[in-house]
């Protein structure tokens, strides 16, 4: 027989698995589906950085409620609240942090700037060619690997199913009746009298199938980790560019990102490491804190991270096909995901949130309308 | 690192490890007219089988025929032998290879030099490493592989402990054993997992090579010549102390490797132990390359899929030797060969017709002694009975000490995959990358979820290959000089 749900998520993020959940709260029947692991894609890959300084400005309300859900996952997740500074070593960079950070304090982030001998006070082992420096004590980190293990106790506590290594091999709309979606599964197909697509760099592949082309593209980040060292660093360090996430781990390691393009797609199943662009992430870091020299790397990885030219979030109805939506291409989605997640679950059931979300339409050229039905 | 146009390569052929695969497949690559560089970590060629250390003259009855040869041979060759290179990281640009290395620091606390080779072609000929068993005391001071007791014991001259226990499964079992009492220790037993009759069995299938089974027959006649115990059918199950006063514990198994409760247990005095249960194919380097690989049920590991021409599914890339499916270092240089054939065919250095007359008899020497070097393997295949007595309480990752509950627990909160266990335990991703560890992670994984080993999976291969001083890459720079991209948006 044929299972009905009423809402099926596509993808087991964090993006899809805290609308899961509020769906469910909301007493809807809910199947989160998923090709590989409960997060085992960008939620399970990224730095796990929960900064609210590299959030964008028109994210910050969204970002601030995401870092509380964080912080109250607690040690289930390896949250620290470390604090955080971001740096700049030249003039150029000093404008840059200035005047986003001041931005990012009118919306809401708890940001101040800090005097280069008040930053060495609190952190002695950050360079001293730092000009100038700001500082988020509620920024902080997960360990972004246990966030999948994290969903999935989530998931089941609210009794929602999961079916993981389940690749959907179609999925299409249903005519007439009451309407609704067919998905094939390797064990069966089930029905869904909504959709939700938020399977991260995969999901313009899956809106494909329902007819409709986002230009969503990707972007291939690198992160690497040390073997442990002794302790040099209680805070998280990040650039006036964004282009570095540094932090050192309880257990000493350190955790060096910031969005180093690697290579590969979503549709060749994994990125690679480029050695050249690694060696640039690892001189930034090492720049910023000098003591870095002669820690040994361990291990190297990528993740995918979808985007739009706006570098806004798609998150609301697919366009052109009725009871499917849409959540993916979150800058900042690690932090934004559990607050945003659960304001897509209520707009499917016509509840409106206190915040808006950002409809995909968007990014449809006008020219070439979307057509529903596959 | 300077810019490199992707059409322009240093070398015709790139050779990751200097063993019997990969120095055969230079000598013959060179012979055919390809440019050919060969990368080892190792001070001197010869990998693991043949391994020498610098400076240390061995004894006239140590003199290793074999590998003197092997190595006058790659001299010879004119092969580019570039020793003391730690492989990390594998790329492919366009129709090129990256390998990129680090040569040996030239002082001790200094990072060492970054290199990076371009060539046409790659072969992977990285060898194996030793499968372990977790038991508790595994990680204490005077307990090491058998396959770390050879190198010792060949390379450095020395000998694991003067009372020494081995223990485990496999040929090598043996050539610790003899090794050790030729060098003037005590063995106080040998512990063969397998019964007499598993070595029987395996006769027809070791008939391929009657010279290495006389040569096996030989080690275990000085054994007994020397008054060693060998208790067959039976496993190590603990060791307790300090060294040098180590107890070890040993249990009688069924073949199957479980140890029947309430069995008989015999106890040893020792100051060392050396415990191994055979090798695995090293499968980082072709995972990280991209190639497809396949587990093979008989041996109980995985190995990158080869054709008969020891070609990956990767564009030219091959892989040869222990690394392409455990065979023994007397199959290896024939496949060694064979992948070099390929190699210069794939890459117009051969037309078919000859292709086809060079290889050929390369590949039948091949298979008549991978025939015995796959019995061998079989043979150190001790099944999962052994794993699952594993107590909950033994560390199966050293590196992140996960024990084996935690494991369990892991797999009973909807871990399926070695990816996922690794993920929310960190085991098998310390220093060690796994190499320690991963067999019985695995092997764990899937008597907890009911799977099979290959529906376990694989980890997925990252770089770098051996951990890499971060300074030594990224050491000497101008802050202006960073390749910093364009802001974040705001």
């Amino acid at each position: 027989m044929t299972r009905r749900y009423d809402i099926a998520v596509i993808g087991c993020g964090i993006m899809g698995a805290t609308a899961a959940l509020r769906a469910a709260q909301n007493g809807m029947r809910v199947v989160v589906i998923e090709r590989d692991a409960a997060g085992s894609g960008a939620s399970g890959v990224n730095a796990g950085t929960l900064s609210l300084q590299i959030k964008r400005v028109s994210l910050m309300p969204y970002a601030l409620r995401g870092h509380a859900w964080w912080r109250a996952a607690g040690d289930a997740v390896g949250f620290r609240e470390t604090g955080s500074c971001t740096l700049a070593f030249d003039a150029r960079e000093q404008a840059l942090l200035e005047e986003r950070m001041a931005l990012k304090r009118e919306a809401g982030a708890p940001i101040e700037f800090l005097t280069p001998r008040e930053l060495h006070a609190r952190e002695p082992a950050i360079t001293d060619r730092v000009v100038a420096a700001s500082w988020c004590a509620v920024d902080g980190h997960a360990d972004s690997s246990r966030t999948g293990v994290y969903l999935r106790a989530l998931l089941r506590e609210a009794g929602v199913e999961t079916r993981e290594h389940a690749g959907a091999t179609g999925i299409a709309s249903i005519d007439g009746g009451d309407g609704g979606f067919r998905i094939d599964l390797p064990g069966g197909e089930l029905r869904a009298r909504r959709v939700l697509l938020a399977c991260g760099a995969w999901t313009a592949d899956v809106a494909a199938r329902l007819g409709v082309t986002l230009p969503i593209r990707v972007r291939v980040n690198t992160v690497s980790v040390t073997e442990p060292g002794p302790r040099r660093l209680s805070a998280g360090v990040g650039h006036a560019t964004g282009l570095l996430t540094l932090k050192q781990k309880s257990s000493g390691a350190w955790l060096i990102g910031g969005g180093w393009q690697g290579r590969g797609s979503p549709q060749e199943g994994r990125g690679e490491v480029v050695a050249e662009t690694l060696l640039g992430n690892w001189r930034l870091a090492r720049f910023a804190v000098p003591s870095l020299a002669h820690v040994r790397v361990i291990r190297c990885w990528t993740g995918f991270e979808a985007w739009v030219d706006d570098h806004l979030p798609l998150a609301g109805p697919l366009p052109g096909v009725p009871d499917a939506w849409v959540l993916a291409c979150v800058r900042g989605g690690y932090t934004i995901g559990p607050c945003i997640g659960p304001l897509v679950a209520d707009a499917m059931l016509g509840r409106a949130g206190d915040l808006p979300l950002f409809d995909p339409a968007r990014v449809l050229a006008s020219s070439a309308p979307a057509t529903a039905h596959a | 690192m300077s810019a490199r146009r992707d059409d322009q390569a240093d070398c015709d052929l790139a050779i990751l490890g200097a063993g019997p695969a990969g120095a055969a497949a230079a000598v013959e690559a060179t012979a055919l007219g390809l440019r050919t560089v060969v990368v080892d970590e190792a001070a001197a060629a010869g990998g693991q089988v043949h391994a020498i250390a610098p400076g240390v003259t061995p004894l006239p009855r140590d003199v290793d025929r074999a590998g003197d040869a092997m190595r006058a041979a790659l001299a010879r060759s004119g092969a580019d032998c570039r020793t003391g290179r730690r492989v990390w990281h594998l790329e492919r640009h366009g129709d090129i290879w990256r390998v990129h290395a680090l040569a040996e620091p030239s002082e001790p606390g200094k990072g060492g030099v970054a290199e990076t080779v371009t060539a046409r072609a790659l072969l992977i000929a990285t060898g194996a490493v030793e499968r372990h068993l977790p038991f508790p005391g595994w990680a204490r001071p005077g307990v090491i592989g058998l396959a770390a007791a050879t190198r010792l014991l060949k390379a450095q001259r020395l000998l694991p402990g003067r009372e020494v226990l081995v223990a485990g499964a496999g040929p090598l079992l043996f050539l610790v054993a003899k090794t050790i009492v030729e060098a003037g220790g005590r063995v106080v037993a040998v512990i063969d997992a397998r019964r007499r009759r598993d070595w029987f069995a395996a006769l027809p299938a070791m008939a391929t090579r009657p010279d290495l089974v006389a040569r096996g027959l030989n080690w275990r006649r000085e054994l007994l010549a020397c008054r060693v115990p060998i208790l067959h059918g039976h496993r190590l199950a603990a060791v307790a102390g300090d060294a040098p006063a180590l107890h070890a514990e040993v249990v009688a198994i069924d073949r199957d490797g479980a140890a029947p409760s309430g069995g008989a247990s015999v106890a040893f005095r020792c100051d060392a132990v050396c415990v191994g249960y055979g090798l695995l194919p090293a499968t980082d380097a072709t995972r990280l390359a991209g190639a497809t690989h396949r587990f093979d049920e008989s041996c109980g590991a995985w190995r990158v899929d080869v054709d008969d021409d020891q070609r990956t599914d990767r564009p030219r890339l091959y892989a040869a030797g222990d690394g392409a499916g455990i065979a023994g270092a007397a199959a290896a240089p024939w496949a060694g060969r064979v992948a070099a054939c390929a190699a210069a065919r794939d890459l117009g250095a051969l037309d078919a017709r000859a292709h086809g007359l060079r290889a050929a008899g390369a590949k039948r020497s091949r298979d008549r002694a991978a025939r015995f070097g796959a019995a061998m393997a079989r043979l150190a295949n001790v099944g999962d009975g052994a794993h699952a007595g594993i107590a909950a309480t033994t560390l199966v990752c050293q590196c992140e000490r996960i024990d084996r509950a935690a494991i369990d627990a892991a797999v009973d909160a909807g871990c399926t995959t070695l990816n996922e266990l690794r993920s929310a335990t960190r085991c098998g991703m310390g220093p060690c990358g796994g190499r320690l560890c991963e067999d019985a992670i695995a092997r764990l994984a899937a008597l907890r979820t009911g799977r099979t080993q290959a529906g376990v999976g694989q980890p997925t291969g990252r770089p770098p290959l051996r951990p890499v001083d971060l300074d030594a890459l990224a050491g000497e720079f101008d802050y202006a000089s960073l390749p910093i991209g364009t802001p974040a948006p705001l």
